[in-house]
């Protein structure tokens, strides 16, 4: 177990590090991600006020938009010079190169949700922080649902051609689930009077989904990887 | 025609061409659907054949996945065109129902979005068999048990939320003047299903064959 947790962290300090000096995909997901926001707040703001209940949905669709960008890159740097290969060819366990990998699509997607949950606060005069601990919940088992998926289905794709149009036409019907939980989790939260009962719920059927699809692809990266 | 589908392609004929002249024309007349209940008998089992279709895509996805079975690929496409299929007629059978039941076309609930989102799934699914190019096989076994996963989710849906849709539990409780013809119709979509798989896995196997003949031919 030590020397499964072991790779995973290496995997993701190659990406910490890699990512330290660029700085690449942090700069440009988090850039989409904003002008997203700014997209959509153009779409439902009348009258100087943003109409009811769209905030969790401008909130969420940032989240996964900018996500599937983050995600259609993920696996970039391992296509050139046959890293993916080298990768493969390690004597480790293989879902551990997943773990890694997610770990820091999980870090990056977390960063990214920090400035878009500010602004979204910032610009729509949202209570999002009056349930800090509830929203952290909702935004990091959605994040930990939509990631898992994603960069499965990432990795899958490095192999295939037109692979920067199937990534999200594969990954938004397989995550919509997580997305509908997520904005009903936080639509929720954001009522005048927050219904509890019901962010309960929805936290607890984001755990029930996560616990699904992450134990699937766990499952699952070791023989779709391997030729 | 091998031996097999001939006979299996015989009872969907005899089953189905009965179901719309005989069975369902005598079903009485429901008092407050009118003759729109009648869709019945074509929206339920085409469903169910959409989650039968859906549970061979899942279980050929696996064998194909861990075992690398030319074979289950092939089972695989077929159950995920003859799933997009069923599914589209279950969309076209529902709204139909829907409009005559809540007055709209369409609901935004539970189990009929979940439906959408399944066929979503099963088009993406033959959206990557068609532009993948070479090495989708793998990843489209990959969604394809991500598509059965999906299921229990949906059937689940109805229980869980609210919903207007009505409960499957009906369907054990009708009474038998409704329920003989619904079985019928039932058991012909089911092996209907079946027959389709078999012929369209059998034109899958046969076109891999193909395809590798040409391989061959090419390298000599």
């Amino acid at each position: 177990m030590t020397g499964f947790l072991k790779v995973a962290w290496l995997v993701l300090r190659k990406d910490l590090r890699v990512e330290s000096r660029s700085r690449e995909m942090l700069s440009t997901t988090i850039f989409f991600a904003v002008s997203c926001v700014l997209v959509f707040s153009f779409g439902f703001v009348r009258g100087g006020r943003v109409v009811d209940g769209a905030v969790a949905g401008i909130l969420w669709i940032a989240i996964s938009f900018s996500g599937t960008l983050a995600l259609a890159r993920a696996f970039e740097r391992e296509r050139y010079h046959n890293v993916l290969g080298g990768l493969m060819l390690a004597p480790v366990h293989r879902p551990a190169i997943y773990l890694g990998k997610l770990l820091g699509l999980l870090l990056l997607l977390g960063i990214v949700e920090v400035v878009v949950v500010a602004m979204v606060a910032f610009l729509f005069q949202a209570s999002l922080f009056q349930h800090f601990w509830r929203l952290l919940a909702i935004l990091a088992l959605g994040t930990i649902g939509f990631a898992s998926v994603g960069t499965l289905f990432s990795a899958m794709l490095v192999r295939v051609k037109n692979r920067a149009v199937l990534l999200p036409v594969l990954l938004y019907p397989v995550t919509i689930p997580v997305l509908i939980m997520g904005v009903s989790g936080t639509a929720a939260l954001l009522q005048p009077e927050p219904n509890l009962a019901m962010v309960q719920l929805w936290i607890s059927l984001l755990f029930f989904f996560d616990t699904v699809f992450l134990t699937l692809a766990l499952w699952t990266f070791e023989p779709v990887m391997t030729e | 025609m091998n031996r097999i589908t001939f006979p299996i392609l015989v009872a969907a004929a005899l089953l189905v061409f009965v179901t719309a002249p005989f069975v369902i024309v005598w079903a009485p007349y429901e008092s407050t659907m009118g003759l729109v209940q009648k869709i019945f008998y074509f929206h339920f089992p085409s469903w169910m054949a959409m989650f039968l279709s859906i549970f061979i895509l899942g279980i050929a996805s696996v064998i194909y996945l861990f075992r690398r079975t030319p074979r289950a690929d092939g089972v695989a496409v077929s159950a995920a065109e003859l799933a997009v299929v069923f599914g589209l007629m279950g969309l076209i059978t529902g709204p139909l129902w829907g409009v005559k039941a809540w007055g709209v076309w369409w609901q935004w609930d539970a189990r009929l979005t979940m439906a959408v989102i399944l066929e979503l799934i099963l088009v993406a699914y033959l959206l990557l068999r068609r532009y993948g190019g070479p090495g989708s096989d793998r990843l489209a076994a990959g969604l394809g048990i991500f598509g059965m996963a999906n299921v229990p989710f949906l059937y689940v849906s109805t229980e869980l939320w609210r919903t207007v849709h009505p409960r499957t539990s009906v369907v054990p409780t009708l009474p038998i003047d409704f329920g003989v013809p619904l079985w019928w119709s039932f058991a012909g979509f089911m092996v209907l299903c079946l027959a389709l798989l078999f012929v369209r896995s059998r034109l899958e196997e046969q076109r891999m064959r193909l395809e590798r003949l040409y391989l061959t031919l090419e390298e000599e």
